[in-house]
């Protein structure tokens, strides 16, 4: 009697193992099959001129405003095609493609965070550099500090926001402050660049450096300051399509896209300049 | 005999397959990503990543700050608690519903109403920062006052549900015999829910350890000065998964050793 029931018991776990394994196993197949499927209807779509379906597109936070803006325009001229974006730090997205997010393409803001996507080969075609951004200090309106140069920041009482040196505004601040031989203590390192404006913006710092771009799309909130030694700490924006593209046409056509002349207008007009 | 008493005995403790399945998926739904931690987990460069500076400061400003804004939530959290249990004003049940608010507000915009509230340029912030020249953002005090915001409301649960169940008789009992309602709060009323204050200061204290979106958003991360260990955890899993892990398992291995240590005696 005992010894049927402690086998039933035995029983039960082993299905219970076998259930667990099965759904992990059929998730995961079912998730590949679904993405060959996927991959599969846009190839035969690929021999017509526009794409359709859902372009899953990963982005540094600092094209947040032009990107969205072209993937508007590709979803007009692309019937059929719907652009979804996700917007954040570039080291966090190229994080998550390596660890298998469904993405068909990666826009980064620097090629150091390209690079994770590189490495592990998780990229289609080699990442090309489609614009260049460079930095400006913010400062809250009417620049409350006078705050003129990357010396000015070091001065006592002066509030400043960073992004972290994990994330490619960091780094090229941290370049361009070494350029300039200034030692700064910041008050706060931030996720990326938007956070770090927005500490301008609320008055909570006196100053940060962001890029230009940043300063620009703000729209006459914050007001940036223009340093010389920018010039050392020029961020490229590389593009790629990934390898495991749900999508791959469509990466290709967005791609595309950004790199034609329409959308290269669109990026001049925020303030990115040529690669 | 006694072998079909011990069998029914047995049979009385049988768990019904349909309820074991779903109860083992549930356990290892819980427990399987801790595993994953564990497995994953960069054994041999554990000595390493474990031996920077920068994480013991990390863990050192969290252990403090959760427990600094467990204190602040006792001395505040404990009486308001009692007025929200013992006493009748108009207007109580909405109180209650906002003292209960940031359970279920996301952290993050705990943290944008607390820059609005008491950054350098909010509604409270900007007369401390004219009159005292006190500015909370980019403190540790700052790191206190957020963690304090999402954890308050765990105490106040537990201690008001301690007192709603503590017979206010003896109360009144002590009042009768003289005693003025501070005393009997003291040393009536107080030593009855000492079991329900506990487990909330616990329960409080779990919660400061792990906040993350008020503290990032409202205290930002400076190593030394603001970075606890869940913001050293985010931004090490930027670039550096392996010290993310690292640091996530000191994290797990002090929630754990906590709960464990203080869960049988404050929460039965």
């Amino acid at each position: 009697m005992t010894t049927t029931r402690s086998r039933t018991a035995a029983a039960s776990l082993a299905v219970l193992a076998l259930a667990v394994g099965l759904t992990a196993c059929s998730s995961s197949k079912s998730s590949m099959s679904s993405t060959s499927a996927a991959s599969a209807s846009s190839a035969s779509t690929s021999s017509a001129p526009k794409v359709t379906g859902t372009i899953t597109v990963f982005a540094a936070s600092s094209l947040t405003g032009t990107f969205t803006d072209l993937g508007k325009a590709f979803e007009a001229a692309n019937p059929g095609s719907t652009v979804k974006f996700n917007f954040g730090g570039s080291s966090a997205l190229a994080q998550s493609i390596v660890s298998g997010a469904p993405a068909d393409v990666f826009a980064a803001a620097s090629p150091a965070t390209m690079k994770t996507v590189t490495d592990a080969k998780d990229n289609a075609s080699t990442p090309k550099n489609f614009v260049s951004n460079t930095l400006e200090i913010a400062v809250p309106k009417g620049n409350p500090k006078n705050l003129t140069s990357l010396q000015s920041l070091a001065a006592p009482g002066v509030k400043v926001a960073l992004c972290a040196t994990q994330v490619p505004c960091g780094s090229a601040a941290q370049s361009a402050l070494t350029a300039a031989g200034v030692k700064l203590t910041p008050v706060t390192l931030e996720q990326d660049v938007k956070s770090a404006l927005t500490k301008v913006e609320l008055g909570e710092v006196d100053a940060s450096i962001v890029y230009q771009t940043d300063v620009k799309a703000d729209g006459g909130k914050v007001d940036g300051v223009d340093f010389p030694e920018a010039a050392k700490a020029v961020n490229e924006y590389p593009i790629a399509d990934l390898a495991k593209a749900p999508n791959a046409a469509g990466a290709a056509a967005f791609i595309a896209y950004v790199e034609s002349a329409q959308g290269q207008q669109v990026l001049a007009a925020a303030g990115f300049k040529a690669p | 005999m006694i072998a079909t008493a011990a069998a029914r005995a047995k049979r009385g403790f049988r768990v019904p397959l349909a309820l074991l399945l779903p109860a083992l998926l549930g356990l290892v739904f819980l427990v399987l990503p801790l595993v994953a931690l564990l497995i994953r987990a960069p054994w041999s460069a554990m000595p390493s990543q474990l031996s920077s500076a920068a994480v013991w400061s990390a863990l050192r400003l969290s252990l403090v700050c959760a427990t600094s804004a467990t204190a602040v939530s006792l001395v505040l959290g404990v009486p308001l608690a009692w007025l929200l249990a013992r006493t009748e004003f108009p207007g109580r049940r909405l109180i209650r519903a906002l003292v209960t608010l940031p359970l279920v507000l996301p952290p993050v915009v705990g943290g944008v109403a607390l820059l609005l509230a008491l950054g350098r340029n909010g509604i409270v912030g900007r007369w401390l920062d004219s009159a005292f020249g006190i500015t909370l953002p980019f403190t540790t005090a700052g790191v206190v006052v957020a963690e304090a915001f999402v954890a308050m409301p765990f105490l106040v649960i537990s201690v008001e549900g301690a007192l709603r169940a503590a017979d206010p008789r003896y109360e009144e009992a002590a009042a009768t015999l003289g005693a003025s309602r501070l005393t009997a709060f003291r040393r009536v009323t107080l030593p009855m829910i000492a079991p329900g204050v506990g487990a909330g200061a616990v329960l409080a204290w779990a919660r400061a350890l792990g906040e993350f979106g008020a503290t990032i958003t409202f205290a930002g991360n400076f190593p030394g000065t603001t970075q606890t260990m869940p913001l050293a955890v985010y931004l090490a899993m930027e670039t550096d998964p392996e010290a993310a892990i690292a640091l996530s398992l000191v994290l797990l291995a002090v929630s754990i050793a906590v709960l464990v240590g203080l869960r049988d005696r404050w929460m039965s």
